[in-house]
């Protein structure tokens, strides 16, 4: 699922077809939005203001917020009222529309580049986020398709992080960098990324402890785990991978926002999509930042991972699940 | 962010004026202004529908012109109501229950259980004096889950039950409890896998810990930062669990934490603490009043308060005060000093979320501000130790020598230079004053008038 330069990725539609399907299954599968997909419950109906307060409604429980939103909406209002969204069909594919075309140029899939050996993928996130989790996942797919993997124990705050690393680097085949409980997290990323470099290994996935935006000493620790790295190598961290919980709100941008600013992401991993939340608030990421959005989670599993597809993800955040004719 | 609820229902009412009453004609942009200020702190939809609908009943004939700030003015109407809202009966915890008092915590991934139930041990240990706290985990899925809460358990000095996560969480959680009843613990929490409310074989197998344990309080532990979804899983626990209560986590953050009155409105059980940090001592009782003024943006100055008098160098402090005191002798390394106590507590950003609107609206951004501290910190590094004592020897020669040598204009020195002078004169002029007795204050040795 990496593009990964250079490589063949011809035997890559029949696994994508297969990974779609599971994830269509599993993408918020607490069924529909409320039970009802929106054209049950536009049908028949002529579209109204009346309509388009509920398409509102559906944004804002999704998390999209305010701003998105009415943005969002201003534009399909314009068209109602130009008549131009005759049906209830028409205008739900219209905000399909309008929200995958948001997402669209963020659905970049992350490339690993093998020029750069190895590969180190920074992680971090606010705490609880499925930092760890992510990297779980990212490492067995890496080890699926065949390339050494390091896994960096940079999470030493955390009661038993770095145990929680070392099950996920059995459970992948991947190497382990750590030291004890309390170590200073940039020694143990810049051990990690000398390591990975004297044994040849491709990609290292450096773990970091969860904190929270605002907590400006923390923040700075980050700084410095990034500039650790670039002591070894100054092109790394190849990607700053930021992972966001879709059960988030609003808070979300503002944790964007601020780890861009202070460390420069390059990334975003969507986790925990299997609920009923929506996710929502990537839409107004997107619309701000423009981030890259590389992964969904919807599981605690290993395999309960993708790739971020913009139309599916607007589908399920618009219509739900069912209406979205992902498990098709 | 900084077009803040008040600003918006200061122009909203102000548009009124001269109309006289707050009326149903005119009510309408008003609550529309609420209704976004409660979406953007993620307070769920169909929660605000409820809360904007008593808030206009209340509202209705109010006297806008009467009031010099009708926007504050009705900024109380609003608090009032959340207040009303989220306090509760009961602030506390049932401890009058029989010994053992049995707690079971659950919510969905990452949520804080695991630290929320350390954190209870420790409060339980060291403020009820329930002596025995055993904590069980019965957390058989996530790697590492069980080792986590044995490491807390030693951090805490409670006992951890060892459990195998080859054993089901039920029997885990049973076999806890008899042990509990049998020996000599006060309390037994017991800790859980993260579920997803729409997981069925998972919130089952919450149904079948929390017969096995017969807990007497069940908690709902949820992030601050949680979205408008926190109403369904709120539903989904409340439903299976029987809830007697809610566990605010992340509360250190900057989220407006709105969560808290939508999980609230929709289990009817209180909100008994909050987790403000992710150390063991970082939990405290709830308090609906605070809670509302954040949620509304209004700043937490109770917070803000507590939070100075955890960072702040008490005999530092006490040393500016005697220096502000006699107006004497206030120099630029006691700048330097407050410049990083002020980087010490989250810088800027975090300092003015907490302030009332009004005030961090005249504030400069946060960000430009965090820049700034970090800049007039460089500045005062590159003096001489004589010339930040005296800093009335800085010439225009040494103005370019300390910008050059910390990176910044010269303008930025002076900048700093006349801001120094400016607070020099301030505390002058309040020599003995407010100031004074402000910091007697928060160092507690002084009553506050
Ligand atoms: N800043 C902050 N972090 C917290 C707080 N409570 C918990 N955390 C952090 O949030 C993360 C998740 O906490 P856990 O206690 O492991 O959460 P959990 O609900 O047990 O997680 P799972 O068992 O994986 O579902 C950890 O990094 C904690 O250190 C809090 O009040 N403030
Ligand atoms: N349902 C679900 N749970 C997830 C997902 N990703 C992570 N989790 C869970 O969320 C919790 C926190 O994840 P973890 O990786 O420890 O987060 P970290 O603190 O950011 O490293 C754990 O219980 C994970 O099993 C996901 O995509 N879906
Ligand atoms: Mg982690
Ligand atoms: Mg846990």
């Amino acid at each position: 699922m990496f593009g990964r330069k250079r490589e063949d990725t011809a035997k890559e539609p029949e696994a994508r077809a297969s990974f779609f399907r599971r994830l269509g299954s599993r993408l918020n599968r607490g069924s529909a939005w409320l039970g009802l997909d929106l054209a049950t419950l536009l049908g028949g109906r002529r579209v109204d203001s009346e309509i388009l307060a509920e398409l509102e409604a559906r944004l804002l429980t999704a998390d999209v917020g305010v701003e998105a939103t009415e943005h969002i909406l201003a534009d399909l209002g314009t068209r109602v009222a130009r008549q131009e969204l005759a049906d209830a069909g028409a205008l739900s594919g219209a905000l399909r529309t309008a929200v995958t075309e948001i997402l669209e140029p963020c659905a970049q899939p992350l490339v690993i580049d093998p020029e750069r050996r190895p590969f180190v993928i920074l992680v971090v996130g606010v705490n609880g986020s499925g930092k760890t989790t992510t990297i779980g996942k990212i490492a067995q797919r890496l080890a699926q398709e065949g390339a050494s993997v390091m896994l960096a124990a940079g999470d030493t705050f955390r009661a038993a992080a770095i145990e929680q690393l070392g099950v996920w680097a059995e459970r992948t085949g991947s190497a382990l960098i750590a030291q004890q409980a309390g170590a200073d997290p940039g020694a143990v990323v810049f051990d990690a990324v000398q390591a990975a470099r004297s044994r040849g290994i491709e990609v290292l996935l450096a773990d970091t402890a969860g904190r929270l935006h605002s907590q400006s000493h923390l923040m700075e620790e980050l700084k410095k785990v990034k500039r650790v790295i670039r002591r070894v190598d100054p092109t790394a961290p190849h990607e700053v991978l930021l992972v966001l919980d879709a059960n988030q709100g609003q808070n979300a941008l503002a944790q964007a926002l601020q780890f861009h600013e202070a460390i420069g992401v390059t990334g975003l991993a969507l986790t925990k999509l299997d609920g009923t939340a929506k996710g929502g608030i990537v839409v107004a990421i997107a619309r701000k930042l423009r981030l890259p959005i590389r992964f969904v989670g919807v599981g605690e599993q290993a395999e309960d991972f993708g790739e971020f597809d913009a139309g599916a993800f607007a589908a399920a955040l618009v219509e739900g699940a069912g209406a979205a004719g992902l498990a098709s | 962010m900084f077009d803040t609820l008040t600003q918006r229902l200061t122009r909203a009412v102000n548009s009124l004026r001269g109309r006289g009453r707050i009326t149903e004609e005119n009510v309408s942009e008003i609550l529309r202004e609420v209704r976004v200020a409660l979406l953007e702190a993620d307070v769920a939809l169909p929660v605000i529908k409820g809360f904007v609908d008593s808030v206009k009943a209340q509202a209705l004939g109010t006297e806008v012109a009467a009031s010099l700030t009708p926007g504050q003015a009705f900024i109380g109407i609003l608090h009032k109501e959340l207040v009303a809202l989220m306090g509760g009966a009961r602030a506390g915890f049932s401890l009058r229950a029989e010994p053992p008092l049995i707690v079971l915590l659950a919510g969905l991934q990452g949520s804080g259980k695991t630290t929320t139930a350390a954190k209870l041990a420790r409060w339980l240990i060291e403020r009820q004096a329930r002596k025995r706290v055993l904590l069980a985990s019965t957390d058989v899925r996530r790697p590492a889950a069980m080792l986590q809460l044995e490491r807390l358990a030693g951090q805490v000095g409670a006992e951890y039950f060892p459990a195998d996560s080859g054993t089901a969480p039920a029997d885990i959680a049973r076999a806890a409890a008899q042990q509990a009843r049998r020996g000599v613990f006060d309390v037994l929490i017991v800790d859980t896998a993260g579920r997803l409310h729409v997981d069925e074989a998972m919130m089952q197998e919450v149904r079948e810990i929390d017969s096995a344990a017969e807990p007497v309080e069940r908690l709902f532990v949820v992030d601050a930062m949680a979205g408008q979804d926190a109403v369904n899983a709120a539903r989904a626990f409340s439903g299976a669990l029987d809830l007697t209560g809610i566990i605010l986590t992340k509360a250190d953050g900057d989220a407006r934490g709105g969560a808290a009155l939508s999980v609230r409105a929709i289990t009817g059980q209180p909100i008994v603490f909050l987790g403000v940090g992710e150390k063991p001592e970082a939990l405290e009782p709830f308090d609906p009043e605070r809670m509302a003024s954040r949620i509304l943006g209004m700043g937490d100055v109770v917070a803000l308060v507590e939070q100075v008098q955890r960072e702040v160098d008490t005999d530092e402090a006490e040393r500016l005060a005697r220096k502000v005191a006699t107006g004497k002798g206030f120099d630029l390394t006691d700048l330097r000093g407050q410049l990083e106590q002020l980087q010490r507590m989250g810088g800027l950003g975090a300092l003015l979320d907490k302030l009332p609107a009004t005030a961090a609206q005249q504030a400069v951004s946060p960000d430009q501000g965090d820049l700034q501290v970090r800049r007039q910190i460089a500045i005062i590094n590159s003096m001489t130790p004589r010339e930040r004592r005296q800093p009335g020897i800085i010439d225009g020669s040494r103005r370019r020598r300390i910008a050059r040598g910390s990176g910044v204009q010269v303008q930025d020195v002076n900048r700093l230079l006349k801001q120094y002078l400016e607070m020099q004169r301030v505390m002058k002029s309040m020599k003995g004053g407010r100031l004074r007795r402000m910091m007697g204050a928060l160092k507690g040795k002084m009553p506050p008038d």
